[in-house]
């Protein structure tokens, strides 16, 4: 009976184990399959050259965020994360008009996460930035911070927050691609694998050197972006902030930030020392008092 | 033991500032930032940062210079200023501290940094520091207060903190004032070329310790011209004779530094930024320096006080310029703060100098009140 019994444990045991194991290795590989896919760093790859303006796009993030009256903004503001903006560039002689998407770039080193001094934005690892509102203080040092100048803020409202693209997050978990690509009817948005569209961007100035100009936008701005773009003039004109180090911002920060405990050691002992020293010759008694104290 | 307050007609003014200012609050927490400043995405920073936070900070540098003149350095002759500028030094970043009250969106939320960390932020490291060296500022004044309230057993501990108090202040300080500075570390696309540099901390530094000295002066002359005690003015005369050392090194770094990045051409191309940058190298450098190179010039009450009000008007210049004027350019427009903004910071002064007021009178800050004890 006890035999049994403990037999019988034994075997539950055993079996429980397996299963648990071979579980967790299903579990695993499936669950590496889909943090593979979630964790490849996502992008963008906005074409410029494929953009008719009209402004799907915008009308789709409106939608998929819960904004209102921004559908047809020319400049981003707390209610449009995204908008299509019309400029007249020159090309040329000719006076030519092109649509320009502009949204949070997603930086690969974003400078405002790096500026938030509560972390409430961050970059998860599938490449989005995201703000957790409830951590926010409203410092506004991520919009002072951010290169693209993209960070808006709820000016109207007594407990405003900050407000930005947040590339779908939500959606680019459940699979889903972002609102504004699955709108884009001329795939001027597309949506993909950051390592693959940059590949496909490549190929577009390759296959069509006199059409692009050659470079991709968001490449090495401030150490490269998720969103990438190609135009067929340059980005200058366009309007693209092209004064951004390669450099990713952060490290400018950092450089100063990582010396801040040798400041502290260092200054502590030297301090101390100056202090012994000029006090080297103060009477016995006061040194008594003093010295406690140091 | 009763506390006096005598009523005098800059006092009624004082007060009338800050009743407009508490109107101007209202009209803040009650509408927001957008409707009651003129803050906007492009000037994301306005006035209260500008002046309020960085200005205040740099003002209240006094505390921890005064400090490491006294204790570290242990030049005790100037043992008399030391209360004084530690006062200045706490009511001003508590004023701070309030400035951010106004300033943040979310103000109640203020003390998040406290358990949400990001290590990588200097805005992180300036909360922390403000906390901190608000804490130790009231530690190292503790000794007025208890002495006004006779507690032997108190001041004997305090007294036996002193040191590593003044060292923890003056580490913090060290950080903090740099670190004003470090903010814009972050917009190398943004801010000027004249005014951005890798050295901004150094920059932020090396001005609030010399801005700490010439508001001790400046504080001195006003308070011993308010308060009708002698003037210290040869004690301050011996103090003002580092402050050309000081300023000269802060130039030479300054010019030094421009040229390394080759942006010597910027200084006379007459836009507007070389403007505000040749006008807080003059105000604020160049002509006190040489003022108070002069020793019998530096003697004079007039243009002692005279060349270090220039220097706090030349560090609140550029702290203006590289907060507010050297981004303009980058921010596409211009800005000017709304009436509102002006009445709040004018309200915090306000309240800063009757608070400096009621402490003096009622507490033993200056030493003719009779000082006792050895902090």
């Amino acid at each position: 009976m006890e035999l049994t019994r403990l037999g019988f444990l034994k075997l539950v045991g055993f079996a429980t184990s397996c299963l648990a194991f071979g579980g967790s290795v299903w579990a695993n590989s499936d669950q590496g399959g889909k943090t593979n896919f979630v964790t490849k760093p996502k992008g963008m790859l906005m074409d410029l050259t494929q953009c008719i303006g009209c402004k799907n796009c915008q009308a789709a993030c409106q939608k998929q965020n819960q904004l209102q009256g921004g559908a047809y903004a020319e400049e981003l503001s707390s209610n449009a994360w995204t908008v299509v903006k019309t400029v007249e560039v020159e090309k040329g002689s000719e006076k030519v008009k092109r649509f320009v998407r502009s949204q949070c770039f997603h930086c690969l080193e974003p400078a405002c996460a790096s500026a938030c001094p509560v972390k409430a934005l961050h970059k998860t690892p599938e490449g989005p930035v995201v703000y957790d509102a409830w951590k926010c203080i409203g410092c506004r040092y991520c919009m002072v911070a951010c290169p693209f100048g993209i960070p808006k803020y709820e000016w109207e409202k007594t407990a405003p927050l900050v407000t930005k693209c947040l590339f779908c997050s939500s959606r680019l978990k459940e699979g889903q691609q972002p609102a504004c690509a699955a709108a884009c009817p001329t795939k001027a948005t597309l949506f993909g694998n950051r390592d693959e569209l940059l590949v496909e961007a490549e190929r577009r100035i390759n296959n069509n050197p006199n059409k692009y100009v050659n470079y991709i936008y968001g490449l090495k701005e401030g150490g490269g972006t998720s969103f990438l773009f190609l135009s067929d003039v340059p980005f200058k004109d366009l309007g693209f902030p092209t004064n951004i180090p390669n450099t990713p911002l952060p490290d400018y920060t950092w450089e100063v930030m990582s010396k801040i405990p040798g400041i502290i050691a260092g200054g502590g002992i030297l301090l101390t020392s100056t202090y012994l020293l000029t006090h080297k010759n103060e009477g016995e008694s006061k040194k008594k008092i003093e010295g406690k104290g140091a | 033991m009763g506390f006096k307050f005598h009523w005098t007609w800059s006092r009624v003014i004082l007060l009338l500032i800050m009743a407009v200012g508490a109107i101007a609050t209202f009209l803040r927490y009650s509408q927001g930032l957008g409707a009651s400043t003129n803050l906007s995405d492009s000037y994301p920073w306005g006035l209260w940062i500008a002046f309020d936070v960085l200005c205040g900070v740099a003002l209240a540098a006094g505390g921890f210079t005064a400090a490491a003149t006294v204790y570290i350095f242990n030049l005790k002759k100037y043992h008399a200023i030391v209360r004084p500028a530690v006062l200045t030094g706490f009511i001003g970043y508590f004023l701070v501290a309030v400035g951010l009250l106004y300033d943040l969106g979310r103000p109640w939320f203020i003390w998040h940094p406290i358990i949400m960390w990001q290590h990588h932020s200097v805005m992180f490291e300036v909360a922390w520091c403000v906390m901190l060296y608000l804490t130790v500022l009231f530690l190292e004044f503790c000794p007025v207060i208890f002495e006004r309230f006779r507690l032997e057993g108190a001041l004997r501990v305090i007294h036996a903190c002193t040191i590593p108090l003044v060292i923890m202040g003056i580490i913090l300080s060290t950080l903090h004032q740099s670190s004003l500075g470090s903010l814009f570390l972050i917009v190398p696309g943004k801010l000027y070329p004249l005014w951005y540099s890798p050295f901004l901390p150094v920059f932020f530094f090396t001005s609030a310790v010399a801005v700490g000295l010439a508001m001790i002066v400046v504080e001195s002359t006003l308070s011993s011209l308010a308060f009708k005690r002698g003037l210290e003015t040869p004690l301050l005369a011996d103090l003002t004779k580092a402050l050309p050392f000081i300023l000269v090194f802060y130039f030479v770094i300054k010019i030094a530094d421009l040229a390394a990045r080759g942006s010597l051409s910027l200084l006379f191309n007459g836009s507007y930024e070389s403007i505000s940058f040749l006008a807080e190298l003059a105000i604020g450098v160049i002509v006190p320096a040489s003022i108070l190179s002069f020793r019998n010039l530096r003697q004079q009450t007039v243009w002692q006080f005279l060349s270090c009000l220039m220097v706090v008007c030349g560090v609140v210049l550029n702290r203006i310029n590289v907060c507010l004027i050297g981004m303009s350019r980058s921010a596409g427009q211009g800005y000017v703060p709304a009436w509102t903004e002006f009445s709040i910071t004018l309200a915090l002064v306000s309240f800063g100098v009757m608070a400096y007021i009621w402490i003096t009178e009622n507490f033993p800050v200056f030493e003719d009140h009779g000082d006792k004890a050895g902090a």
